[in-house]
C-alpha cells in the first residue's frame, strides 16, 4: 500500500506524484496518434495558440489544439468522473460490482439522451443541453427504480440481486431505445452515431461541461468520504454512528447521476471504467474512501487515456471505439472480481 | 435516563410490539428477555430509530424521534449481534468511525485531539490495540465483535444498546465482552439496555429485566423478580428452573 499521511487521507507529495503521472500520460496521448508530434512542437503549438501567434507548421498546430487536446482532456475527465462514481456506488451499496454500467444507470442515461435526440429536446442557448439534462434525469430515475426494485426483492442489496436487476433493467431500457430508433425517422443516423459511443469528436465545450460536472459532483463525493466509509462497513452501522442515511444516500445518488448523465451525453456508454479502476485503486490504497476516491479520480483519468491511446493506435490507421477496449479489459476484470466477491475476499 | 412509553410496532397488519413501556436509569444494565419472536430486537430497533413506531421514546425527558442522527449517536450507541464486512478496512479505521458524530459538520477538519484520545482508549479497553493495523476481513467473529465494541466505546454514548452481543461468540469471548460492558456501565452517566437469550448471563450481569412475550410486556423490575419460576413457565411453556438445575448437575465434580 502507498505510504499515507498521519491522518486517513493522502499527503501532499502523493498528490504531486499522481499529478506528474497524469500529466505524463496526457503528454504521451497528445503526442502519439496517426501523426507523431514531438514534445517541442506540442509546446510550441500550445504557446502560439495561447498568444495568438502564427506558427510555421499550421497543420500540427491545428491537430494539437483543435483535435487532440480537447479529446484527451474529455477522455481524462470522463475517466475520472466514471471512476469516482464507481468507487462511490461500490461504497454506498457495499457491493464491489456496483458501477454505472453494471447497475444499468448508464443504460437509463442513454435512454434519456436518445429520447432527447428523437424528440428534439433542446435548452435555449446551450447546444446539447437538452440531451445532457435528459441523460442526467434518466440516470437518477434509473437509479431510483433499480435500487427500489432491489430493496423490495432483497433488502440486503446483495451482489447477485443488484447485478441481476441491473441486467434486466438494461435489457428493458435497450428494448425501449430500439422502439424509439424504429420510429425516429431521419434522426436514426444521429442516434446510431451517438449510441456507438466515442469521445473522438469532443470539443472545448464538452471539456468545459465535463469540468464543471466533475467540480460539482466530484466535490460532493469527496466531501462524503467518511459517510461512504460508514456505508461500506454497513448501512446499519452508518445509521448507528450518526450518519443521516437517507439524506446522504440521496445526495450521493444525485451527484453520481449528474456525473454519469454528463459523461453518457458526451461520450455515450463507456462500460466498466467505474468497475475496474476503483477495484485496482482499492488493491493499491485500501478501501478507506479518503484515499480511494482521490486514487480512483487520478487512476480513472489515466486508465481511460491509455484505453483511448490503445483504441487509436492498435489498428492504425483504423480506430477502435474506446468502449471496445474498456469492455474487453472490463469483462475479464468483472469475472475476476465476481469470483473474489463470491468467495468473500474482495 | 431512557423512558419507553406505549411502544407499538406493526409490520403491515401484524403487531410485533404491543404497547410496551419501561425505563432505564443511570448505571442500570437492563436486560430484554423472552423467547424467539417475542419482539425484543424490534424494540431495540425502534429505540435506535431504525424502524417506524408509534408511542414515545424519551431520553432525559426529550422525545428522541425529533433528534438529528448525530445527536442520537452521541447519546445512544448500538452494537449489533453480527457484522458482515465486505471491504478490508483496518481495525483503527472502523473504530475511528465511532467519532463520526463529533466531527460531522460540513467544514469539519476531521479528527481532533479528543477524537484521537477516545479512539486510543477504546482500542486499549477492548484489547484490539495490537491488531489496529490489521484488516477486519482477517479477524475471527469474536475479534470483530470486540472491534465494533471499541467503535461504540469511541462513540462514547450515554446509553449502550446491545442486540444479542455474544450470540456467535465462544465462552472466552462471551466472558470478555460482558466483562468489558459491565465495567463500562459502571462509569457515571452510563447505562446499558440489551437483548440476551442466555438466562444465566441475564442473571449474572443484569441489574433489571423486562420479560417480553408475543410483543407484550409480561413483567419488569429487578432481574430476580422478573425471572421467577412462574413468569418463565408462562412465557417459555416449560419449567425453566428445573431444566437449568438439571443442566448444572452435569457440571458437579
Amino acid at each position: 500500500m502507498l505510504k499515507e499521511a498521519k491522518g486517513e487521507g493522502f499527503s501532499f507529495p502523493i498528490y504531486v506524484l499522481f499529478s506528474i503521472a497524469l500529466l505524463g500520460v496526457l503528454w504521451i496521448c497528445i503526442a502519439v496518434g496517426s501523426v507523431f508530434i514531438s514534445p517541442a512542437d506540442i509546446l510550441k503549438a500550445v504557446w502560439s495558440s495561447l498568444r495568438g501567434l502564427p506558427v510555421p507548421d499550421g497543420f500540427a498546430q491545428s491537430i494539437i489544439v483543435s483535435i487532440r487536446i480537447p479529446r484527451v482532456l474529455a477522455v481524462a475527465l470522463s475517466g475520472a468522473a466514471l471512476s469516482i462514481c464507481g468507487a462511490a456506488m461500490q461504497g454506498l451499496l457495499r457491493n464491489p460490482l456496483a458501477d454505472g454500467s453494471t447497475l444499468g444507470v448508464s443504460s437509463g442515461a442513454s435512454l434519456g439522451a436518445v429520447l432527447a435526440i428523437a424528440f428534439g429536446v433542446r435548452l435555449p442557448g446551450f447546444a446539447g443541453g437538452g440531451v445532457m439534462l435528459m441523460a442526467m434525469t434518466f440516470a437518477f430515475l434509473s437509479m431510483l427504480v433499480i435500487l427500489g426494485l432491489a430493496y423490495r426483492l432483497d433488502c440486503s442489496l446483495s451482489t447477485n440481486t443488484i447485478i441481476l436487476i441491473g441486467i434486466i433493467f438494461s435489457m428493458f431500457v435497450n428494448s425501449i431505445v430500439n422502439v424509439v430508433v424504429t420510429f425516429a425517422g431521419e434522426k436514426v443516423k444521429t442516434i446510431m452515431f451517438w449510441t456507438m459511443g466515442s469521445l473522438s469528436g469532443s470539443n472545448y465545450q464538452d471539456v468545459l461541461v465535463l469540468c464543471c460536472a466533475l467540480l460539482v459532483g466530484g466535490a460532493i463525493l469527496l466531501h462524503y468520504t467518511r459517510e461512504l466509509n460508514a456505508f461500506a462497513i454497513g448501512e446499519d452501522n452508518a445509521r448507528h454512528v450518526g450518519v443521516n442515511v437517507r439524506q446522504v444516500k440521496l445526495v450521493i445518488m444525485i451527484a453520481v447521476s449528474i456525473l454519469i448523465g454528463v459523461c453518457v451525453s458526451i461520450g455515450g456508454t463507456i462500460a466498466f471504467v467505474g468497475l475496474v479502476v476503483p477495484h485496482m485503486a482499492r488493491m493499491l490504497v485500501g478501501p478507506n474512501h479518503r484515499r480511494l476516491l482521490p486514487a480512483s479520480l487520478f487512476g480513472g483519468a489515466i486508465f481511460l487515456l491509455l484505453a483511448d491511446l490503445l483504441a487509436r493506435t492498435l489498428l492504425n490507421p483504423l480506430e477502435l471505439s474506446i468502449g471496445v477496449v474498456t469492455s474487453f479489459v472490463g469483462a475479464i476484470a468483472f469475472v475476476y472480481i465476481f469470483n473474489l466477491s463470491r468467495k468473500g475476499k474482495s | 435516563m431512557l423512558e419507553v412509553k406505549n411502544l407499538l410496532v406493526r409490520y403491515g397488519d401484524i403487531t410485533i410490539v404491543d404497547n410496551v413501556s419501561f425505563s432505564v436509569e443511570e448505571n442500570q444494565w437492563m436486560m430484554l428477555v423472552g423467547p424467539n419472536g417475542a419482539g425484543k430486537s424490534t424494540i431495540v430497533s425502534a429505540i435506535s430509530q431504525s424502524v417506524p413506531y408509534q408511542g414515545q421514546v424519551f431520553f432525559e425527558g426529550q422525545d428522541i424521534a425529533a433528534w438529528k442522527p448525530v445527536h442520537l449517536a452521541k447519546n445512544i450507541g448500538v452494537l449489533s449481534q453480527q457484522h458482515y464486512v465486505s471491504y478490508a478496512f483496518r481495525v483503527e479505521d472502523v473504530v475511528r468511525l465511532g467519532r463520526y458524530a463529533y466531527g460531522a459538520g460540513l467544514f469539519s477538519a476531521g479528527d481532533d485531539a479528543e477524537d484521537r484520545r477516545m479512539v486510543e482508549e477504546a482500542l486499549e479497553m477492548t484489547g484490539v490495540k495490537p491488531m489496529r493495523r490489521q484488516t477486519v476481513t482477517t479477524l475471527s467473529g469474536g475479534e470483530l465483535q470486540r472491534v465494533f465494541l471499541a467503535q461504540v466505546f469511541a462513540q462514547n454514548p450515554r446509553l449502550l444498546i446491545l442486540d444479542e452481543p455474544t450470540n456467535h461468540l465462544d465462552l472466552v469471548y462471551q466472558k470478555q465482552v460482558f466483562g468489558l460492558i459491565r465495567d463500562w456501565a459502571r462509569q457515571p452517566g452510563k447505562a446499558v439496555l440489551s437483548v440476551v437469550h442466555d438466562l444465566n448471563l441475564v442473571k449474572a450481569y443484569g441489574s433489571d429485566a423486562v420479560l417480553i412475550h408475543l410483543g407484550k410486556c409480561v413483567a419488569k423490575g429487578e432481574t430476580a423478580q422478573v425471572l421467577s419460576r412462574r413468569h418463565l413457565q408462562d412465557v417459555y411453556g416449560m419449567d425453566v428452573y428445573q431444566w437449568m438445575n438439571d443442566l448444572l448437575c452435569q457440571w458437579r465434580e
